[in-house]
């Protein structure tokens, strides 16, 4: 109680400091409104900082002063009261004995602990530290009202001033911290001693006795075998399995084999194996291809073929990786996925497998006709001219229908929501085909607005829709526990549809197409953070609990990146939409690491994370874990060493532009980045590598006889020829 | 709920608000423009040659690099002397049957924005060489060869258009190289891309996000005052007297040691800045495009490139001032 004005004192002192801190502070910006957009926010943020290290420091000091006298209070009660009971009770056994054996000594000493001046002291110097803080601060305010705080020169001295500030704050928290320790000790060991006083008379009868037994207990060791029983171990339920009885140093760290599915349709496994199949040939063959013209920045004349010129290479690179391998495994994978959770059979192979005939000669063709100067015309990722593309499209309708007709006849109420993205994909798709390829809205300008939206909505709208559907059911598959939340899921699938729609033309802001459609493009874009953020959320938490998953499983991290990518690529876009971010970043190569990030962070990585998951489930055979890791890691690597230099160089470039340097100079300034994306672009493709013949070995094994298997064979054999 | 669990209504639901977003920012959109524009009254139709190089232009992906649209920025002055405006796309309509239209806007800057190359860069004798292999002219240049729209001839015929090729980018063949039909064509199409004016009375659309003048004050040498006549060059004059202003032998002359540059008076060369130049088709140089008025130079900005020019790679001469350079410019205005 007589303490309790030193917690108003506390108080007092917070509020004060809290003044002193922001009074100069609300001067500066009140008055220097100009100065305030201009430089000062990084100033007045790194001010909060501080401002906000010492709040948190002020408050632990009166944290720890009620400690204290918290501590000091239950001393004053304890010398009153001589309770010293609990100690005894939690006397250790070495204790004990040592306080049985103390019966003959008996010696006592007085001390009134007198802490409070030395309190009163530790808080003189927290107040003399602050206000001289203050004062120092103010001094450093000072000048800030002045006109010229936009020099670079003020903005040092300020720093500088700041820096003895920061400095004496570390030094007064060190000083402040060890002053409480001291104090802390001191009372402990005015409390030991009284402890000691205590002690020096012997127990009595009833307390010596209750002590043994507690030694006794306290002695009390564990045999070792309590729960195992002196029987011989037995794994009756067959829960053991794969058990490694070498113990040589492993390469790589076993992870969890994938678990057996029953009941897969063998139809049904064909047609999946077929699809991540060939959709792996299109990958090699499109990156292949791109890594191929990535390298022709760094040597333009590495070929002089027509076929092989750059800007023939570069659509059949885009076009083979879009439309053969991501859109074949995407596929492949929602054909086991939509009769898995409709609970039913595919309602027709024959029509998924003609969808597969017809993408592949799709992407065939229309590679060949590219590189043969046969396209469409400008529009990205619709190079293809219409009769090459119309295969792909009925192909699209063919897997609509044979997915609408599956989910028709499930038995389960509920759609669930994987079908619904993956369902609504395929409209999608088939929507901005039709959009982008009838005629009659094309002419002049209207060709580039149908482009923007069209080649926006080819990667947000079919990609992205049917990937995040894909991740719906083998995310949680994998992590054997539920979405975390169905209602996230509806929330970003109709706010997906309802921005992503609307940002197709900000690939055009500032060009001649209609100002407010660039506006509405950028709002949309913003607003795409709503489905972002709900879906990472509903990802993420549906890991909860279950992270230390991730070391265990080699399909889990190949999630993990494709959600962090889901996360960071799209956001990014979101900023890349603003008008002021189009002034550095447009037209630079900005929009390739941005396009990579996602359609390889996202996209490939859920599928690659997809085929992991479910090709061991069909075949029952695994790829080695080590080309696993190898695939993971290079292709992690390998497209930050793409994208991270890329964007780095572009924004300089962008930069040289704005500042009106000759064109020329950003060539040649982006000539390291572009071999930094060379370099980045091997390593993806060696992953690519190490993809397919982890692909390869899933289907086919490895052709090394298994001798269990081989010895049965021939017991069976012997058995028939009648020699057993 | 009743209404997600039937999927007639769910992929309904989801196929309508798709469709109805489109029609609203897409498809009617792009109806409302091709409806509401027309080419400008000045713009010519491309010639026939124009028309397949322009073909050639999208067989070859050259949109992968090359933008088609001025921005209404102050960084894309550089391309254009106003932003591209949606008239000037209203004239391009679908190639034919099997293809779509080509806008041609692009999204990537890899090589310059073509907007107004044919202004910029009317020779063709350049364009020529620049196609066969870029690096020719400019030495950093990342632009693919196109050597398969030329032939080499030991005795090319009196229609033939001989280009003007070094030694060392033939590999060793010997005759001359003589251009395809392709490549004339594409050339063709590269000259007729200029920038037409508006029609008299029509507001030119602003640039927006104007560089800040900086500010030389407070330190620095303060003598570097007015537009860097090195970078001007750069982008004005380097592809075809090069950075070491020796020119291309037998194809564009030197300024080095030029008898022209190094002229105490200056009005012969603001002359040829000014109106181009023809002068020396005789030892085999092409005519000289009027670079100046072409790009709109500044009496500073060309007084800067003749100062650059008269006191670089060896030469001196005297310095220039703006105002003498205006006076001639007035001069010999044609």
């Amino acid at each position: 109680m007589e303490y309790k004005w030193f917690t108003q004192l506390m108080k007092g002192l917070l509020l004060a400091a809290a003044l002193l801190y922001f009074m100069p502070l609300h001067a500066q910006t009140a008055g220097k409104p100009a100065f305030y957009f201009e430089h000062l926010d990084g100033l007045v943020l790194f001010l909060f900082i501080v401002v906000f290290f010492m709040l948190v420091a002020v408050l632990y000091l009166k944290l720890k002063t009620r400690e204290m006298i918290r501590m000091k209070k239950r001393l004053q009660q304890r010398n009153a009261a001589k309770n010293f009971d609990g100690y005894i009770a939690d006397l250790n056994s070495n204790q004990i004995a040592a306080y049985l054996d103390l019966e003959k000594k008996g010696d006592s000493s007085k001390s009134s602990p007198q802490n409070l001046p030395r309190l009163l002291k530790s808080m003189a110097v927290f107040v003399l530290l602050l206000l001289k803080g203050g004062m120092l601060f103010a001094q450093s305010a000072a000048p800030s009202r002045d006109s010229i705080l936009g020099e670079t020169g003020i903005i040092i001295t300020i720093a500088l001033l700041v820096i003895p500030i920061g400095a004496g704050l570390v030094f007064m928290i060190i000083k402040v911290l060890n002053l409480t320790r001291q104090n802390r000790n001191r009372l402990n060991m005015a409390e030991a001693e009284q402890l000691a006083e205590y002690l020096a008379t012997p127990p009595d009868a009833d307390t010596r006795s209750a002590l043994l037994q507690r030694k006794e207990a306290l002695d009390y060791r564990l045999s070792n075998n309590e729960l195992s029983g002196g029987l011989e171990p037995r794994d009756e339920k067959g829960l053991i399995s794969n058990v490694n009885l070498s113990s040589a140093l492993p390469v790589v760290v076993q992870k969890k084999r994938a678990a057996k599915r029953p009941n897969v349709d063998p139809q049904l496994s064909k047609l999946v194996i077929w699809y991540i199949g060939c959709a792996t040939f299109w990958l090699l063959f499109g990156t292949t291809i791109g890594e191929y013209i990535g390298i022709k920045f760094v040597a333009p004349d590495a070929d002089h073929l027509s076929w092989l010129s750059f800007g023939r290479l570069r659509p059949v690179h885009t076009n083979a990786v879009f439309w053969g391998w991501a859109s074949l495994g995407m596929l492949g994978l929602a054909y086991y996925t939509v009769p898995r959770v409709s609970n039913t059979r595919l309602a027709s192979y024959k029509l998924g497998w003609y969808s597969l005939y017809l993408i592949n000669a799709s992407v065939l063709v229309g590679s060949i006709s590219l590189m043969a100067g046969i396209n469409n015309g400008g529009g990205e990722y619709r190079e293809y001219i219409w009769p090459i593309m119309l295969l792909f499209g009925i192909a699209l309708v063919l897997t609509l229908i044979n997915f609408l007709r599956t989910i028709a006849r499930r038995t389960t109420k509920e759609i669930y929501i994987s079908n619904w993205y993956i369902v609504a994909a395929l409209i999608f798709g088939l929507v901005i085909s039709v959009v982008a390829y009838i005629p009659w809205w094309q002419d002049g300008l209207g060709e580039t607005i149908i482009q923007g939206y069209y080649m926006h909505m080819g990667v947000g709208m079919w990609f992205m829709m049917m990937t995040l559907g894909l991740v719906y059911y083998y995310l949680p598959q994998q992590l054997n526990r539920p979405i975390y939340s169905y209602s996230l899921g509806i929330l970003a699938y109709w706010t997906q549809i309802l921005f992503y729609t609307l940002i197709g033309t900000h690939h055009f802001i500032f060009s001649s197409i209609p100002w407010w459609l660039q506006t509405v493009a950028i709002v949309g874009s913003v607003g795409m953070v709503i489905p972002v953020v709900a879906g990472t959320t509903n990802f993420l938490m549906t890991f909860k609990g279950g992270w230390h998953k991730i070391a265990d499983s080699y399909t889990l991290p190949f999630y993990l990146v494709g959600i962090i990518f889901y996360f960071t690529g799209s956001l990014q876009g979101t900023a890349e939409a603003f008008r002021s971010t189009n002034l550095a970043w447009h037209f630079t190569d900005f929009t390739v690491a941005h396009s990579h990030l996602t359609m390889y962070g996202i996209i490939s990585f859920f599928v690659w994370a997809g085929a992991y998951t479910i090709i061991p489930r069909l075949t029952d055979r695994e790829a080695p874990q080590i080309t696993v890791g190898a695939h993971f890691w290079f292709a992690l690597i390998g497209l930050l060493f793409y994208t991270v230099p890329l964007m780095y160089g572009s924004t300089l470039k962008g930069l040289m532009w704005i500042e009106g340097k000759p064109f020329m100079e950003g060539v040649v300034f982006s000539a390291p980045y572009w071999l930094w994306r060379a370099v980045g672009g091997s390593l993806m493709w060696i992953a690519h590598l190490f993809f397919a013949y982890n692909v390869y070995r899933m289907l086919s094994g490895r052709g090394i006889v298994d001798v269990k298997e081989a010895a049965f064979e021939k017991l069976a054999a012997k058995k028939e020829e009648g020699t057993i | 709920m009743e209404f997600f669990d039937n999927q007639k209504k769910l992929f309904g639901a989801t196929f309508i608000m798709f469709l109805g977003l489109t029609i609203l920012v897409a498809i009617l959109p792009a109806f409302r423009n091709q409806r509401n524009n027309a080419p400008l009254p000045d713009a010519p139709p491309l010639s026939a040659e124009a028309v397949k190089g322009k073909a050639v232009f999208i067989a070859n992906g050259c949109v992968a690099c090359h933008t088609q649209q001025v921005r209404n920025l102050d960084m894309d002055k550089t391309w254009g002397s106003r932003p591209s405006i949606a008239a000037d796309y209203a004239d391009i309509h679908r190639t034919d049957i099997w293809r779509n239209t080509a806008t041609l806007m692009g999204t990537e800057r890899t090589g310059p924005d073509l907007t107004n190359i044919g202004t910029r860069q009317p020779s063709r004798e350049w364009n020529l060489v620049h196609l066969f292999n870029p690096r020719i002219v400019v030495k950093e240049s990342v632009m693919p060869a196109y050597p398969w729209m030329f032939t080499i001839k030991d005795e090319p015929g009196k229609d033939d258009v001989v280009v003007n090729v070094p030694e060392e980018f033939l590999k060793g063949k010997t005759g001359k190289v003589v251009a395809k039909a392709d490549a004339l064509n594409l050339v063709a199409y590269l000259q007729s891309l200029k920038q037409v004016p508006l029609p008299d009375g029509r507001p030119v659309p602003e640039f927006l996000y104007k560089r800040e003048e900086k500010s030389t004050a407070g330190g620095g040498t303060g003598e570097t005052k007015g537009p860097d006549g090195a970078a001007l060059y750069a982008t004005n004059c380097q592809s075809c007297h090069q950075p070491n202003g020796e020119g291309l032998k037998g194809a564009f002359p030197p300024l080095k040691g030029s008898k022209i540059v190094l002229d105490d008076n200056p009005e012969t060369m603001v002359n040829i800045i000014m109106n181009g130049y023809n002068g020396r088709e005789s030892e085999g140089f092409p005519p000289m495009p009027a670079v100046g008025t072409d790009n709109k130079l500044s009496a500073e900005e060309i007084a800067a490139i003749m100062n650059h020019e008269r006191t670089s790679w060896g030469n001196s001469a005297r310095q220039v001032t703006p105002e003498e350079i205006q006076k001639i410019i007035d001069a010999v205005k044609q």
